[in-house]
């Protein structure tokens, strides 16, 4: 997935500039930078999330597998591209409905196949030992962090090809953190995962490359030894060294 | 000015007052030997705690900025670059040390009449040291290289004086005693040079982020 001279606008107000970022397949890349600079943006560009919001609109390219994302079905898109939020957000539903609904929704009926899919999906997210016995209890009676992992597991369930998470660990205390950074890197084989995060030893100890941004433009996009180690912009090192501003 | 940048500033005032004691134990124990002093060399040797409990100290600070602040990019460069520049050091004041005994053991016995010039290594391998400790508190790269660029000539000095002593032993039996000692002079002067070309490197890695090991006439 790639953004090409990438220009987006809340109505007047320009807060991406000419992003060109190259995200690579099946490795995790940790999008960093201080507070409204624009990660977030540019996280919910890629499965046009933003558009829901009045007068937001963008210049330039975003490519999927060299496809824009404009020109394909927006229900189609966000299941190849999936994303989990800040907030655990489950449905107000049993553990099994909230990771069904997805496949349901994608045409699967068969019980036995939702069943398979879902047991899948709560492994594949390190749930399934943890709530196996208590599938159609309410997904709300979760901890904060299983609830997130629920939501990984809820993305994944539609086999998605980019994962987008925007600050999934900063309501989490360091175990369960620990838990969903591990999940990522079991996941990482088969998605593509795309993370924005305030912590950046998180960045550090999961991406395979970062990006770091600071008021609207893509400052510096290295791998993440190099951003941490010896970056080649002095914005980014004043940033990762906590000498900015 | 933020607190961590008040401690690093710190670390790097007591790294840079362990340099001035491993150099002044270095010039000390070379005077030493060549003026066959016994005196300056029992100071030597009864400096090297001071070294030694300084090493520490310096360990001790910079693994706990290192846990406490998880430094990166240029401030973990720096605490590395300290770390290892500390062991370098505290080798220097233990070689030091070694030249104080070699003194000792000398003075007991007849001075050698060998066409060796130890004041000119020692001023080379000084000089090593105090550069390097120059670019470690200026960050200068640039200067560090200069430090790698004598390395060669020190070796060559102690490969000459190698052949020198061993020929004077051949000839001179009863000087042999003398000569061996003088061998270790040679070879702790030599090695100290080692230790100034490791702190060079490491200063070129602080500052440039750069790893000029083993490949030392790579240019930055």
């Amino acid at each position: 997935m790639r953004s090409v001279n990438l220009n987006f606008f809340y109505s007047q107000f320009q807060a991406l500039h000419d992003i060109n970022l190259e995200i690579e397949s099946n490795k995790i890349t940790a999008l960093i930078g201080p507070s409204g600079c624009g990660k977030s943006t540019f996280l919910r560009t890629l499965n046009r999330i933003n558009e829901t919001i009045r007068g937001a609109n963008y210049t330039g390219e975003i490519l999927l597998d060299g496809v824009s994302v404009l020109s394909q079905d927006v229900t189609s898109l966000r299941r190849r591209v999936g994303m989990v939020f800040q907030k655990s957000n489950p449905f107000p539903k049993s553990i099994f409905d909230n990771i069904a609904y997805g496949p349901k929704v994608n045409g699967m009926t068969a019980k036995a196949d939702l069943e398979v899919t879902v047991e899948r999906s709560l492994r594949r997210s390190a749930l399934w030992e943890e709530v196996k016995d208590k599938l159609q209890k309410p997904a709300s009676a979760l901890s904060g962090g299983q609830q997130q992992r629920l939501c990984i597991a809820r993305a994944m369930a539609v086999e998605p090809e980019v994962l987008l998470l925007d600050e999934p660990c900063s309501a989490l205390d360091p175990i369960a953190t620990l838990k969903i950074e591990e999940l990522l890197f079991s996941i990482k084989d088969s998605t593509t995962i795309v993370i924005v995060t305030h912590n950046m030893q998180q960045a550090a100890r999961v991406a395979d490359k970062t990006g770091f941004f600071m008021l609207g433009k893509l400052v510096e996009f290295d791998r993440t030894e190099t951003i941490f180690k010896n970056p080649s912009k002095k914005e980014t090192e004043d940033y990762v060294t906590g000498r900015f501003g | 000015m933020r607190h961590f940048t008040i401690e690093l500033e710190e670390l790097k005032t007591k790294l840079l007052q362990m340099g001035g004691m491993v150099e002044a134990a270095v010039h000390r124990s070379v005077r030493a030997v060549v003026e066959r002093d016994v005196e300056l060399a029992k100071k030597v040797r009864e400096g090297e705690g001071a070294i030694n409990t300084m090493e520490m100290e310096i360990d001790e600070l910079a693994t706990k900025l290192l846990v406490l602040q998880q430094p990166v990019a240029r401030d973990l460069r720096f605490l590395t670059s300290v770390l290892k520049i500390n062991t370098d050091l505290e080798r220097m004041g233990d070689l030091a040390n070694n030249l104080a005994s070699r003194a000792q053991s000398l003075s007991k016995l007849p001075a050698l009449k060998l066409d060796i010039d130890i004041p000119h290594m020692s001023s080379l391998v000084e000089s090593m040291l105090l550069k390097s400790l120059d670019a470690f508190l200026r960050a200068d790269a640039d200067l560090a290289q200069d430090v790698l660029m004598s390395d060669d000539e020190v070796d060559r000095i102690r490969g000459e004086a190698y052949g020198e002593i061993v020929a004077h032993m051949q000839a001179n039996p009863s000087d042999v005693q003398a000569g061996v000692e003088m061998i270790f002079v040679v070879r702790n002067l030599e090695r100290i040079g080692d230790h100034a070309t490791n702190m060079a490197e490491d200063v070129i890695y602080m500052a440039k982020g750069v790893d000029v090991r083993h490949h030392a006439k790579t240019s930055v």
